[in-house]
């Protein structure tokens, strides 16, 4: 039984697309180089919330600038491909950002300037001007789409720990029982403020590195 | 005027704006490493952002605010959703303008600041600085004093981080935390330190 449910499952891994996924996702995704992509969205980490509807965001406008830069890469000059690229990326940012107001209003609140700021994450364009220029429109879609998702499980992974030890919560609703608190249990609050977020992004390397090794 | 001497102190040390909105991180990371280029980097963007944020005020308030286009006959007229793409393109031509002024007038300090002006361009601080100039609703000084404080702040943090990196070159650091690790968790450490300065007020 388990080799029938499995030979569909290799006919998928042998396809271009799913090696495309696991390079982006796991092999070429250090934590170190994602967060330098995304250093600014760690500003909206404080909540799982937040982190989550960032991340909706940062996918969709990696996916579809790299779809769309994929599309026009045989009509981009070659000289000017750098602001062709940010015009495009700049147009999706603005789209995601009008969508979240109509939309998701308070949240588009709390996520302020950096909903915007996407524009000027080096990873957005880099993934454009390294792999969708050229590539098919496919792959480059799907390459975007897995960058995508690789620095969002960075972005909820740090979310997750700072809401819920920085003030018991995920999505808002409490998760650390009554109990503890009375017990003596005290939610951390240097993990609310900024300086949480880099110790947090710190611990997580050493643990991506140590792992590493050992293999 | 207090006002604005409070304004100062908190977008230098408190709302730092690498240390608690984590704007212009990716060079803040990449330069840190001798003190003379991370102290060239840090000038370069006191004198961009001082300058492109006054700049993009004048931009929004003039074309591009609710209401702004009243002289030209368009009182219901709103742009201000191309604020993004605007910004970035006038934070890239004052760049790319004040490379030519000072390669024609100061040869000297084009050889200093040359090579990091067009990652300027790029540095996520910049626009950032312009977009909460829109989102807080600064006056005019205020902005001024906004955008040289940030420039200001973002070059003290640079600057310290490239000293300490220097002393850490001689500290025994965890094998899986050198490297990119330990410069976050010192990133950190600034940040508590910057954060000290919240109860001064005035």
């Amino acid at each position: 039984m388990t080799t029938a449910a499995a030979r569909p499952w290799a006919a998928v891994r042998r396809t271009a697309a799913y090696k495309e996924i696991v390079k982006a996702l796991w092999r070429a995704n250090p934590i170190s180089k994602q967060i330098l992509g995304i250093c600014s969205s760690l500003a909206v980490t404080v909540q799982l919330e937040t982190a989550l509807v960032m991340s909706l965001a940062l996918t969709g406008v990696t996916a579809g600038s790299s779809l769309a830069v994929s599309l026009l890469r045989k009509a981009i000059p070659r000289n000017i491909r750098i602001i062709v690229q940010v015009a495009v990326i700049a147009t999706l940012v603005i789209l995601a950002d009008e969508l979240l107001k109509a939309f998701l209003f308070d949240v588009s609140k709390q996520l302020s300037v950096f909903v915007g700021l996407i524009i000027t994450n080096c990873i957005v364009l880099g993934r454009s001007e390294a792999y969708a220029l050229n590539h098919p429109p496919g792959q480059a879609f799907l390459d975007g789409l897995a960058n995508g998702v690789g620095y969002s499980s960075v972005l909820l992974g740090v979310a997750f720990f700072r809401e819920l030890l920085g003030s018991g919560k995920l999505f808002g609703a409490t998760v650390i029982p009554e109990a503890f608190y009375r017990a003596g249990y005290v939610n951390n609050g240097l993990l609310v403020l900024a300086p949480g977020a880099f110790i947090m992004i710190g611990l997580f390397v050493w643990l991506e590195h140590t792992l590493l090794e050992r293999k | 005027m207090e006002n604005l001497i409070g304004l100062a102190l908190n977008s230098v040390f408190v709302g730092n704006i690498l240390l608690s909105y984590f704007l212009g991180m990716c060079s803040f990371l990449a330069v840190s490493r001798n003190l003379a280029t991370a102290a060239g980097l840090g000038v370069a963007v006191v004198f961009v952002m001082a300058l492109t944020t006054p700049v993009n005020w004048l931009i929004y308030h003039g074309l591009l605010a609710p209401g702004a286009l009243a002289w030209a006959g368009l009182p219901g007229a709103n742009l201000s959703f191309l604020k993004l793409i605007v910004f970035i393109a006038q934070i890239a031509a004052i760049v790319q303008a004040i490379e030519m002024v000072i390669d024609r007038y100061s040869p000297a300090l084009y050889t200093a600041l040359g090579v990091y002006l067009p990652l300027i361009t790029v540095n996520c601080a910049i626009l950032g600085a312009s977009l909460f100039m829109v989102e807080r609703n600064y006056s005019f000084a205020e902005t001024l004093v906004y955008g040289t404080g940030s420039g200001v702040g973002w070059c003290l943090a640079i600057v310290a981080m490239a000293a300490i990196q220097k002393k850490l070159r001689y500290a025994l650091v965890p094998r899986g935390l050198q490297g990119f690790g330990i410069s976050m968790i010192t990133t950190g450490l600034i940040a508590i330190g910057f954060m000290l300065f919240a109860g001064i007020s005035l």
